[in-house]
């Protein structure tokens, strides 16, 4: 018999009204404005940006309040918003070539054209907490410096001019981009699709992967070919007009890692490579995907398959942090039926094991007081 | 097609691309510098929707969808006739109906002056110097190399 329950709705307002008291948190403390987060917790946006699969620093910002400063959650409220738009369209390939560059390194290469630009980097930071910024202190405006009027080609060019890398990667003449959004999960999986679902991926997620492909877990002896960050142009081709319509620019982050590999019957000794390609500044994130990319590039260069990283199924499967989250977490939601349902299930379970294992104790005792 | 055409149809590309670029307060506030009319009957939108960008594997190799952006489109036709269409990044409304006449008022032989003086033309030097401090704070990141020489020789 099943019965149906109702009730907690009091308790679920209740429950909603206090979280958003919680969220506002001491009155006394002003509210954040979209704008002040937009601004001063930029990477925080990038990342709701890059896992939320939107870009758009305004709704990235207010997931973040709404969200409580909890990035999964507010992720998840990004995707939710999503899916009530409709979709104009598809853009134009960006062209990283032709980036605004905000930051540009090389580890393959300390010479090359347009040289090595650490923008707005961590790195060699002493990561030491600064008391000043505690204190609100004034922040000086940034140097400048005459800008050179110099192309900054990727870096995989320059070494594709020697024939020592594989070309950027190539499908079939009549391959259409396949698209997640669209079409259900298939393994085994193109690499279009895959880039599509690693861009989206958990970072953390992708990063421990990564981390495990350097450690000996399908080892591939990366180099980072290239980083850069900046802005791209956007355009789309629409009917009504007779040229593609550019739409404005967005910042992403560009990841080319170089690897090595010894050839196979098919291919010479050349460099491989891995590619991340992520909305925002988000080179931790681009890294990761990249190294990612290469690891599950196993079967199509003839590796063998024997770390979690290069399992495609695995990987792409369990890197979605929506979906991980949607599944975890309603383990707590009411489980009362399926759990009465269990609970019958091992006392009944229980009874006849019990009943067996008290029969030959039973004729036992009868055979003693025999 | 005949190269007057082509020069023109790049024009008013690049006339969009300044518009879509730009902020929507800078585009009204220099609208009602300009005195420009904002006169226009809305065809569609505006409406907000998505795109999905895409990519190159590798930098340069087969197209793969990166992921969602928003944008805002609207059509409209000015009193004139023309009709003018805008799409741009972002959920400002009043942008992109702003941007839609101008782009109509854009194609009256009429008004393109007063459009590209009055608005292209200051909208595009204050992206132009932005993009030209960003790429000068950049520069001076760049690292110089220099070798430490040692010993007699």
């Amino acid at each position: 018999m099943y019965v149906a329950v109702k009730g907690g709705e009091a308790a679920i307002a209740n429950a909603h009204s206090l979280l958003a008291d919680r969220r506002r948190g001491d009155r006394s403390v002003p509210a954040l404005r979209l704008d002040q987060i937009v601004e001063q917790l930029a990477l925080g946006v990038d990342r709701v940006m890059s896992e939320g699969s939107l870009y758009d620093r305004e709704l990235a910002a207010l997931a973040i309040v709404q969200a409580r400063g909890d990035m999964i959650e507010a992720i998840f409220l990004v995707r939710a918003y999503r899916t009530t738009l409709p979709r104009f369209g598809y853009t134009k390939p960006i062209d990283t070539g032709a980036m605004l560059v905000e930051r540009r390194v090389s580890a393959t290469y300390k010479d090359l054209p347009g040289g090595q630009l650490l923008g707005p980097t961590f790195d060699y930071t002493h990561r030491l907490l600064d008391p000043e910024l505690a204190a609100g202190a004034d922040v000086a405006e940034p140097l400048r410096r005459e800008a050179e009027a110099q192309a900054m080609p990727r870096v995989s060019a320059i070494l594709a001019r020697e024939g020592l890398i594989e070309p950027d990667g190539e499908m079939p003449g009549d391959h259409v981009p396949g698209d997640i959004t669209r079409e259900p999960l298939e393994f085994p999986m193109a690499r279009d699709i895959r880039l599509q679902a690693l861009s989206r991926g958990d970072e953390g997620f992708l990063l421990a992967l990564g981390y495990s492909t350097q450690r000996g877990y399908a080892r591939n002896h990366p180099f980072v070919g290239e980083i850069r960050i900046g802005e791209v142009e956007l355009e789309l081709d629409v009917p009504e007009l007779p040229f593609a319509v550019p739409l404005g620019t967005v910042r992403v982050t560009e990841c080319q890692m170089v690897n090595q590999f010894k050839g196979s019957a098919k291919a010479p000794p050349q460099f491989t490579r891995g590619y991340g390609l992520v909305f925002g500044q988000s080179e931790r994130k681009a890294m990761a995907m990249a190294l990612c990319d290469r690891a599950l590039r196993a079967s199509e260069l003839g590796e063998d398959i024997v770390a979690a990283a290069q399992d495609e199924e695995f990987v792409i499967s369990h890197s979605d942090n929506v979906q991980a989250t949607g599944f975890v977490e309603h383990l707590k939601l009411p489980h009362y039926v399926d759990f009465q349902a269990e609970l019958d299930l091992v006392r009944r379970m229980r009874a006849e094991y019990e009943a067996r294992e008290n029969l030959p104790k039973a004729q036992e005792e009868r055979e003693a007081a025999e | 097609m005949r190269g007057q055409e082509a020069r023109e149809q790049a024009e008013r590309k690049a006339a969009m691309a300044t518009l879509a670029q730009s902020s929507g307060d800078d585009i009204v506030r220099l609208w009602n510098e300009a005195g420009l009319p904002a006169e226009a009957e809305l065809l569609r939108g505006p409406e907000t929707g998505l795109v999905t960008l895409r990519g190159r594997i590798g930098g340069g190799g087969a197209p793969f969808n990166v992921g969602e952006a928003t944008v805002t489109r609207a059509t409209v036709r000015v009193p004139s006739g023309q009709v003018g269409h805008c799409y741009a990044l972002g959920r400002d409304w009043q942008k992109a109906k702003l941007a839609a006449i101008a782009d109509a008022l854009w194609q009256d032989p009429a008004r393109r002056a007063q459009v590209e003086a009055g608005l292209i033309a200051p909208l595009r030097s204050a992206l132009s110097s932005a993009q030209e401090k960003r790429r000068a704070e950049t520069a001076a990141t760049k690292v110089d190399f220099f070798t430490m020489v040692r010993g007699e020789d």
